[in-house]
């Protein structure tokens, strides 16, 4: 009856018109995944679904003893390092040289009135010096992503979110409607699955909480065998519902991962990862 | 009542005229095992991914466990309905609309039906 009654809460929330800004959005979900899961600390929602699910977590932990992604940060370093033709390097780009500064991006650019993902900046840089962008879902990105990202491990995703950035708040609240749009053949929301039945079993796969999704990517997936981005993971999850996927980086997916993020306030970064 | 009318029927029909009982019957049982196939299927109905059903191997736990239909569903068509678009019954469902949304076809779903009205 409790679960029913949260189901419409929680998805009646999103279309409702009573406004609810991000700070207040932040404590209601905290509280929401709160009596679902009293034992997790906030930090523990970093982990994902193994955060959740003791044998999951037995085995990941073993994973973990030999990091898949191990490679794709030496890989990453290499290629950060590297010279573009110009005699530049990524480094030129980036406040702080590029490192530890992984926990402040995605971030809502003013000037642009957009969202900037780390993974935009990144070919951004590229372009800048006259090189070809990568493509935004696997290889080269996700190593130098990997790189950038370990070089910010343990540091905090720190955001807020106030009326007078009435941009970057119209951002969040895309992001969260997509969150909570029924799509696909299916007819689930993202919100469905990762927050009104997270902590339940589809089939044999436990469903993650939304708080924490955005601090650990990239990551190495098993059932990838290799590196991906967040973007990737977001059209594998609207292919489920056998909705069509867009485009990594485009709008919308940037929006998503900027609101996703928010909900991730105050806890440490853990990117690069590994997942099934 | 209708679960008495439906054997009724079946009764009727058998003591009417032998080939056409064993017709019968033999449609209910395809159909069992078709409905069965269509329910455990991950690109079909892929009930399993959410509902304990018994014989399915690593169901889900987001519905409740799919027992004694015939019990808490004596008319047949009310489950139709409900797996047609379970909306219909509870707006916030995460049950995908398999008859609404042409997931299934029709008689697809009169199969899937008639193997979970049996469990
Ligand atoms: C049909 C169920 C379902 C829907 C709908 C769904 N997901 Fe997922 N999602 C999963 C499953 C299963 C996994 C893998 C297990 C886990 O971590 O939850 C997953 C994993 C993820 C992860 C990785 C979590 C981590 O710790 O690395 C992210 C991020 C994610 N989903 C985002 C989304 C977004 C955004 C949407 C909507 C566009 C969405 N999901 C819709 C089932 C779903
Ligand atoms: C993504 C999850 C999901 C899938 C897939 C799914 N269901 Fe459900 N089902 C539910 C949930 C949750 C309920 C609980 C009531 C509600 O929300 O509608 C439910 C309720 C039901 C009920 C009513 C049960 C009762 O106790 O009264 C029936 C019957 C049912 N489902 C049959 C099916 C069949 C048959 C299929 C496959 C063809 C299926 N479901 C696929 C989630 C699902």
């Amino acid at each position: 009856m409790k679960l029913i009654l949260s189901v419409a809460l929680a998805l009646s929330f999103a279309s409702s018109t009573g406004y609810a800004s991000p700070e207040e959005d932040l404590a209601e979900y905290r509280q929401f995944f709160k009596k679902r899961f009293p034992n997790l600390s906030q930090q523990d929602y970093a982990d994902g679904v193994y955060a959740i699910n003791p044998i999951a977590r037995e085995n990941w932990e073993a994973i973990e003893e030999f990091p898949p992604y191990e490679l794709a940060i030496e890989d990453g370093e290499e290629l950060f390092n590297a010279p573009f033709k110009n005699g530049k390097t990524y480094a030129s780009c980036f406040k702080n040289g590029g490192l530890k500064i992984a926990q402040n991006y995605p971030y809502w650019d003013k000037e642009r009135q957009e969202v900037v993902t780390l993974a935009l900046a990144i070919n951004e840089c590229r372009v800048s010096n006259k090189e070809q962008p990568l493509p935004y879902k696997k290889g080269d990105i996700a190593a130098i992503l990997a790189f950038m990202k370990d070089s910010s491990r343990g540091e905090k995703i720190q955001r807020t979110l106030t009326k007078e950035q009435p941009g970057a708040i119209a951002a969040y609240e895309s992001g969260k409607a997509f969150y909570f749009k029924r799509r696909g053949q299916l007819n689930f929301a993202c919100a469905h699955c990762h927050m009104v039945y997270s902590g339940s079993n589809l089939r044999s796969e436990t469903l993650s909480p939304t708080i924490g999704h955005a601090t650990n990517w990239p990551t190495y997936r098993a059932k990838w065998g290799e590196m991906g981005t967040i973007h990737r993971r977001f059209q594998g999850c609207n292919k489920q519902v056998r909705a069509k996927p867009l485009k990594a980086q485009s709008v919308a997916y940037r929006n998503l991962e900027f609101f996703l993020t928010y909900l991730s306030n105050d806890l440490e970064m853990n990117a690069p990862s590994s997942r099934r | 009542m209708r679960h008495f009318s439906f054997h009724t029927l079946l009764l009727a029909i058998c003591c009417a005229t032998a080939p056409v009982a064993s017709y019968a019957e033999s449609k209910v049982e395809s159909q069992l095992s078709s409905g069965k196939a269509l329910a455990f299927s991950q690109q079909k109905g892929n009930c399993l991914a959410c509902h304990l059903i018994a014989g399915g191997e690593s169901p889900g736990n987001i519905g409740p466990p799919l027992i004694s239909m015939k019990l808490r569903y004596p008319d047949k068509q009310v489950l139709r309905l409900r797996i047609w678009n379970a909306a219909q019954f509870s707006p916030n469902t995460p049950m995908p609309p398999f008859g609404k949304h042409h997931i299934l076809t029709e008689s697809e779903i009169d199969d899937v039906v008639e193997f979970v009205w049996s469990l």
